[in-house]
């Protein structure tokens, strides 16, 4: 295969990614839905409880709903993540990823190339989150928006490539319900998307520890600094770092050979 | 048994389980280019298991697979270009048009647009649902679905065509409209195939057979050479035979 044949293997599975976002029109506009509630609703009544000193990368003091907002886009890639990971155990069930998987590319590359179109679709969304977050005074500099662009890829590689493991983890479509619940509340609360790490530290030493080893904390950091045109090179390293490990499971896990698929129980007769 | 390299399928002392159970036990076979094979089993007898090892869904434990000199654990890439699969599960996206379906079947071939467009085109002629080609997969019937699949199975042009439990739920002509249908592409493009089902009546006299039982390949040949040495009058009679003869018995296909 030439690198003209991968290039259109997956542009295949960018357009069916976002067909498939297209078409569900119920993923679309609760994917929009969610970070709004929290950013209208949530914020806006947290906003005069939770005082906020300045700190990094702020300049000033800021509004809780400006301090949230990255904790947000945060959570918008790592629904996306685990949505593209159910779409996933989905597509497994009604036997359609079997078109992708007998397909002659590498597996690594397959699992990749479905991986990044999640993300190419997340970072839509979250443009889409940000120009209404406008009405609330969510406002990074105007070149924010552009340097943000590759702490989100990132964040979204590493949060896309957890959902994969999971994805390889699971038998049945119903199983995965309890393990969003395992994974995305825990992963979202206990991370700095909704407090900042010192205030945590001061109400609780172990949660702080439990905060600061969390991959999505990392991530929020990672986009929250980027949108302030600064950046955080040790949530960088700990979100790459994450990223490759996760993404060496999901490849394990998806070999015919030796991962999970293969010892599970076979396919029906 | 011919070199390997000769061969559309060639495979040799394959077993497979899933933990303690045998889905597979020192399976061998091989099939020709232009080849029209029935492999013939009832449920449960390991059909789709050597249907997910030959298309790399699974690797087996123990023996080898090769498509054409290929094989499938070292040079799986360079075997999968070469197989066309319909599987017995739909695996047809529901949610997007035939064309789009097609469309991404080509782009996961590395098929450019311009080549796959025409080629599209043709395979949903000769199925006779080009004027669907923009209706989503679910809302087709059953057996329109099964062609969809079909004639995506062929855009890459494949030289060896794996077919899965094709004919399931579906009506005697959809039915027979297939069976036609992939008989003209061994006869016309010199398609090695492998069918396989539970249905005795689709395999005729000149298809070759391989009869799984549990797992074990009970006989291979064609259908006649079959039929003559089992001492039988007709195929049903040799099937019975066979798997009755066979550990475990059987129940009626």
């Amino acid at each position: 295969m030439r690198a003209a044949q991968y290039l259109r293997a997956f542009l295949g599975i960018l357009n069916r990614e976002a067909l498939r976002w297209l078409n569900q029109r119920s993923r679309f506009i609760s994917a929009l839905v969610r970070p709004l509630v929290w950013l209208g609703i949530f914020a806006a009544g947290f906003r005069f409880t939770l005082g906020l000193s300045i700190i990094e990368p702020y300049d000033t003091y800021i509004p809780y709903e400006v301090y949230i907002a990255p904790g947000l886009v945060a959570m918008i890639q790592l629904f996306n993540g685990m949505q593209s990971s159910l779409s996933m155990v989905y597509d497994r069930e009604m036997g359609s990823m079997k078109t992708l998987m007998i397909s002659p590319f590498p597996r690594w590359f397959l699992l990749l190339s479905k991986l990044m179109a999640g993300v190419a679709v997340s970072i839509v969304q979250v443009y889409m989150f940000l120009a209404i977050a406008l009405i609330w005074d969510v406002e990074p500099p105007p070149l924010g928006y552009i340097e943000m662009l590759p702490a989100m890829i990132l964040a979204g590689l590493m949060l896309g490539a957890l959902g994969l493991v999971l994805s390889s983890f699971i038998k049945q479509l119903e199983n995965f319900a309890g393990v969003m619940n395992f994974v995305i509340f825990p992963m979202f609360f206990a991370s700095s998307a909704l407090n900042p790490l010192w205030r945590v530290k001061e109400s609780s030493l172990w949660l702080y520890r439990i905060y600061s080893v969390n991959p999505f904390t990392h991530a929020v950091e990672l986009i929250r600094f980027s949108m302030y045109g600064k950046f955080n090179a040790q949530a960088a390293a700990v979100v790459g770092g994450f990223f490759v490990f996760f993404m060496i499971l999901a490849v394990w896990g998806y070999d015919p050979g030796r991962g999970l698929i293969a010892k599970r129980g076979g396919p029906p007769e | 048994m011919t070199d390997d390299a000769s061969l559309a399928l060639a495979v040799r002392n394959v077993s497979h389980s899933f933990d303690a159970r045998k889905a597979l036990d020192d399976v061998s076979f091989d099939i020709a280019a232009g080849d029209f094979t029935v492999l013939l089993g009832l449920n449960g007898a390991g059909k789709t298991t050597l249907f997910a090892l030959v298309t790399g869904l699974y690797h087996s434990r123990y023996g080898s697979i090769s498509v054409y000199g290929a094989d499938l654990r070292t040079k799986y890439l360079k075997a999968l270009a070469k197989i066309g699969a319909v599987f017995q599960q739909s695996t047809l996206d529901l949610d997007l048009t035939v064309e789009q379906n097609m469309f991404y079947h080509a782009a996961l071939h590395g098929m450019a647009k311009s080549v796959a467009g025409p080629r599209i085109t043709a395979e949903l002629e000769r199925i006779g649902l080009n004027d669907r080609r923009r209706d989503r997969a679910r809302q087709l019937s059953g057996g329109q679905r099964r062609r969809v699949e079909l004639a995506r199975a062929l855009i890459h042009n494949p030289h060896l065509l794996l077919l899965d439990e094709p004919t399931v739920g579906l009506d005697i002509d959809s039915r027979q409209f297939l069976l036609d249908h992939v008989r003209g592409l061994c006869a016309e493009r010199g398609m090695a195939v492998l069918w396989a089902t539970h249905l005795i009546d689709e395999a005729d006299d000149n298809s070759k057979v391989v009869v799984l039982h549990k797992g074990k390949v009970l006989a291979t040949g064609t259908a006649t050479a079959v039929i003559q040495s089992s001492g039988e009058s007709n195929l049903r009679g040799a099937f019975d035979k066979l798997t009755q003869g066979a550990p475990g018995g059987k129940g009626k296909p």
